[in-house]
């Protein structure tokens, strides 16, 4: 008995591990499907069954019988909506594979979750419901897993007991996909006419169907080839971590991203392109000769280089694109509007850098796959960008290489992950523009004037009275023989900036432009006071990261019913009575810093008094 | 070469335990003393190798574990040359909360939920593996591998970061922390397969043996120490019996078996007919209690 159980783990140690996706849209039964899957290969316990038994008189949409569905929507709040509203990974083995399951939700406002699905399946089960044939869900659904390069694609076309087993139903709808497909770059699609409910062809061949001969739905995932290891591949190993144990021992850990390599053979590095060759490997804690992709290894070279986290080890042939500025897919994945030009953190693999989307090219329509203009992506849009990164990073275009041509976007504010994306290719504009070091440099302005060139960044409400204490200070400056510069909202925008609007995205434009500006005017050796409205905390963040240790945030507060009451310039009163749209404080928003360097409460008091008091502050840090 | 899917789950997880090691701050693995556990911290001493485990290990007591967890947890910690932080709820002691006198929810929530935020606030650590498991329960499928807290430690189901190809967003504010899941993609029998493949030691509670146990509402429950008192009629009786989930002994219900190797614990399993969280009794509270627990700060 034991060495059957023996036999049985020896076998089971071989099997391989399948990942795919179910899509679909909401009525087509994926999660009947899974449901189904679960049940039929016994992974269902007594304890679930009865719980599910109860669960579905109580709230399935099945009457008496089982609801499958119920299964696998785990959370409550989906259980009331009877939709799937995340991902939800589900788990099942046959005696040839493992498979992990992503069940996504089928809706427009879930894209997002499908492709965070679809971003590791090896297969797409594509599910159409047999009485309504392909829908615009179906053609979306195609397109985000064709994006996302799944290259194995298996129609299920369900719900065949509702249309009396028609095998021409089946066939009109497999040869309408076919056509549709003719755009994508799927390398199979298989087709199987099935009902998830009834369970026809989904684990033996349903004699319902007697004029399909082909694989069942199980027998077609335990045969699916899927590159797990795609031919001719280079070995790409990123680096996450560097074991350092003492001097003899510096080992460089990562996963295999793709390719193999063994010891002796020659390696470079990138973006440093530091050549040496392989003393050892450590497959987990394995000595071994050779390793392959997906495999954690340790590396130890023969030659002592620096490697730090975010690097990568090629083989020696690899080449890559040493890239700060590229063109490429996104997809929004946050409520928050998309703003070019806003400062987000790219990270690929295991490397990040800051940058921004630097200009928004075309909107894709999920739909259709055409492209639109656009000012902005929204919660689960897809754009065509170009993306520049504050340093250079390694990649490659996605369709050459999964490993480095994927990144994710996080918000600096929130550290959501609020959009993925994928490389078309990399530009090279700013490589023929060189950066040249001049002989006389701040430091030496600097010293000549006395003074340590710092922007003094005013911010706060219309009417605040930022402008009457930045001309004040101005004035006390210039007669303490300061060398000076005021860059004031209204002044900039009659001239730099009178392209620019009050939306969003303008306002960032123009705060990135003064940014620069400002930076130019410290490199000129000047205290430099801004003073704008710069109503939001990612710019102002962006203008203190581009002269972190030259930089004063002054917060001019006062409360907006204050602010409305002066209303110097009768603003206030046109944005309430709607002649002026996107007003900071009517229904533009405003955001307070949380630690301005120095706080006037210029309510509290005189425009004198204040400007005395940031007199007095930079005298105590040195500035003058 | 392929890999086996074996290699893949162990190779996935040395990856999210390197990728916690390279961002944080103060992470700290959660030792329950489990199989799951004992996979984890296996799978940890192969990530980091020839070093050390870069981190400690935590057990939250909450003083009414089994006498064997807490004798096999002392053992492996002294074995391999770890470093262990035991934090117990003192003010839950003081209280006398118990699971007997005070109930599974209680007892769980003041020992376990409370006692783990405590520590996790005491010791400042931002990272926390935890061994859970995708496919232990309806709620935790859904989870993330790298699943975010609050600064009151709360999760929350609707807000969670996507989580695309194998790249992890690490990024946290001060205050907030971060559950890892390095298991999240094994299942029960991954978790056997592998612990016999490799030969992991585990609690011998887990393999079948003569215990004392009484049975209450269809539950055997072991006679662990004087603490479980007895009602008149009831006697402890010596069954073969073993555990296939370990926690707090009065809330953990044993089964019946003759189980007493890795291969026979495996066909057993291959042919249960219950599933594994049925012998944790907190489970049974309501549909969706596990995620009012979470929710609340339960691990």
């Amino acid at each position: 008995m034991v060495t059957e159980v023996e036999k049985y783990l020896t076998d089971q140690e071989n099997k391989q591990l399948l990942r795919f996706i179910t899509c679909g849209s909401v009525d087509d039964g994926k999660s009947t499907l899974i449901g189904r899957l679960l049940f039929e290969s016994h992974l269902i316990f007594e304890d679930q069954l009865s719980e599910l038994q109860s669960t579905s008189k109580k709230i399935g949409t099945q009457g008496d019988d089982i609801d499958f569905a119920l299964l696998v929507d785990g959370l409550s709040a989906e259980m009331e909506q009877g939709i799937t509203i995340d991902v939800a990974y589900r788990f099942f083995s046959t005696d040839k594979r493992k498979f992990i399951v992503a069940d996504t939700p089928g809706h427009e406002q879930y894209t997002r979750n499908m492709a965070t699905g679809a971003s590791t399946a090896d297969v797409a089960i594509l599910l159409i419901d047999a009485r309504a044939g392909l829908l615009p869900q179906t053609c979306r659904h195609s397109h985000i897993v064709d994006m996302l390069g799944v290259k194995n694609i298996c129609l299920a076309i369900n719900k065949m007991d509702l249309v009396d087993y028609s095998q021409d139903v089946y066939d009109k709808i497999k040869n309408d996909y076919i056509e549709f497909s003719n755009g994508l770059n799927f390398d199979n699609i298989n087709s199987i006419p099935i009902s998830a409910l009834k369970g026809d062809n989904i684990i033996e061949l349903s004699k319902n169907m007697n004029w399909y001969k082909d694989e069942s739905l199980v027998q077609y995932l335990e045969n699916v080839k899927y590159n797990l290891e795609k031919k001719n591949q280079q070995f790409i190993l990123p680096i996450q971590w560097v074991n350092r144990l003492s001097h003899n021992f510096r080992g460089f850990c990562g996963q295999v991203a793709e390719g193999n390599i063994s010891i002796g053979d020659e390696i470079i590095v990138k973006p440093s392109n530091k050549k040496s060759t392989i003393k050892n490997i450590l497959v987990s804690d394995n000595e071994q000769n050779s390793c392959n992709v997906g495999h954690s290894v340790t590396l130890e070279l023969n030659d002592e280089i620096d490697i730090s986290r975010g690097d990568i080890i090629c083989q020696k042939e690899f080449s890559c694109d040493i890239a700060d500025q590229f063109q490429g897919k996104i997809l929004w994945m946050d409520e928050e509007k998309m703003v070019p030009g806003r400062p987000y953190i790219f990270k690929f693999g295991v490397a990040e850098s800051n940058g921004s989307i630097s200009k928004l090219r075309n909107r894709i329509n999920i739909n259709t796959f055409a492209e639109e203009n656009s000012t902005t992506l929204e919660l689960n849009e897809i754009g065509l960008v170009n993306i520049a990164l504050d340093r250079k990073l390694s990649m490659k275009p996605y369709i050459e290489s999964n490993s480095l041509g994927s990144f994710i976007i996080i918000d600096k504010m929130t550290n959501n992950t609020v959009g993925m994306g994928l490389v078309n290719f990399a530009l090279f504009r700013s490589e023929n523009i060189q950066w040249h070091e001049m002989d006389i440099n701040k430091e030496l302005r600097s010293k000549s004037k006395h003074q340590k060139p710092t922007v003094l960044w005013f911010t706060g409400l219309s009417g605040s009275g930022k402008s009457t204490i930045a001309n004040i200070l101005e004035k006390k400056l210039f007669n303490l023989g300061k060398h000076t510069m005021l860059l004031d909202g209204d002044n900039v925008r009659h001239g730099l900036n009178k392209d620019l609007g009050f939306t969003n995205a303008d306002r960032v434009e123009n705060i990135r432009r003064i940014a620069n500006v400002s930076k130019l005017m410290i490199d000129a050796g000047l205290i430099t006071i801004v003073s704008f409205i710069a109503p939001f905390k990612a710019e102002r963040r962006l203008a203190r990261d581009l002269m972190p240790n030259d930089f004063l945030e002054i917060f001019i507060d006062v409360p907006l019913k204050v602010a409305e009451y002066r209303d110097p310039k009768g603003l206030y009163k046109k944005a309430r009575s709607g002649n002026i749209k996107n007003f900071t404080g009517i229904d533009s928003p405003y955001e307070s810093p949380e630690n301005p360097d120095i706080h006037i409460k210029s309510d509290e008091m005189n425009p004198e008094a204040a400007a005395e008091k940031i007199i007095e502050f930079l005298k105590n840090k040195n500035i003058i | 070469m392929s890999l086996t899917h074996l290699e893949t789950l162990e190779a996935e997880s040395i990856h999210i335990m390197r990728e916690v090691v390279a961002t944080a701050d103060n992470p700290v693995m959660l030792y329950s003393v489990g199989k799951d556990s004992a996979v984890m911290l296996h799978i940890a001493r192969k990530a980091f190798y020839p070093n050390k485990i870069p981190f400690p290990l935590m057990h939250v007591d909450t003083t009414w574990k089994f006498k064997e967890m807490i004798s096999f947890r002392d053992e492996i910690i002294s074995k391999y040359g770890l470093k262990l932080i035991v934090h117990i709820n003192k003010e839950g002691v003081k209280m006398g909360v118990g699971p007997i006198t005070h109930g599974s929810s209680v007892h769980t929530d003041k020992m376990k939920t409370q006692g783990l935020k405590q520590a996790l606030d005491k010791y400042q650590f931002d990272v926390a593996f935890g061994g859970a498991r995708r496919d232990e329960e309806k709620s935790r499928a859904k989870e993330r591998i790298f699943s975010f807290r609050t600064e009151k430690h709360q999760w929350d189901p609707k807000n969670q970061r996507p989580e695309l190809w194998n790249i992890f967003n690490t990024k946290k504010k001060k205050g907030e922390s971060i559950r890892v899941f390095p298991l999240s993609n094994w299942t029960e029998l991954d978790v056997w397969q592998y612990i016999y493949k490799e030969n992991i030691p585990i609690v011998p509670l887990y393999f079948s043996d003569k215990r004392p146990v009484v049975e209450r509402d269809g539950v055997l429950i072991l006679v662990d120490d004087e603490r479980l008192p007895l009602k008149k009629d009831e006697k402890p009786i010596l069954k073969n019996v073993r555990f296939r989930t370990l926690g707090c002994y009065p809330l953990t219900g044993a089964v019946e078996s003759n189980a007493k190797t890795l291969p026979e614990i495996i066909q057993e399993m291959l042919v249960a007919k219950t599933s594994e969280r049925d012998g944790r009794l907190i489970d049974f509270d309501n549909i969706a209690s596990m995620e009012q627990k979470k929710q609340g700060g339960y691990f």
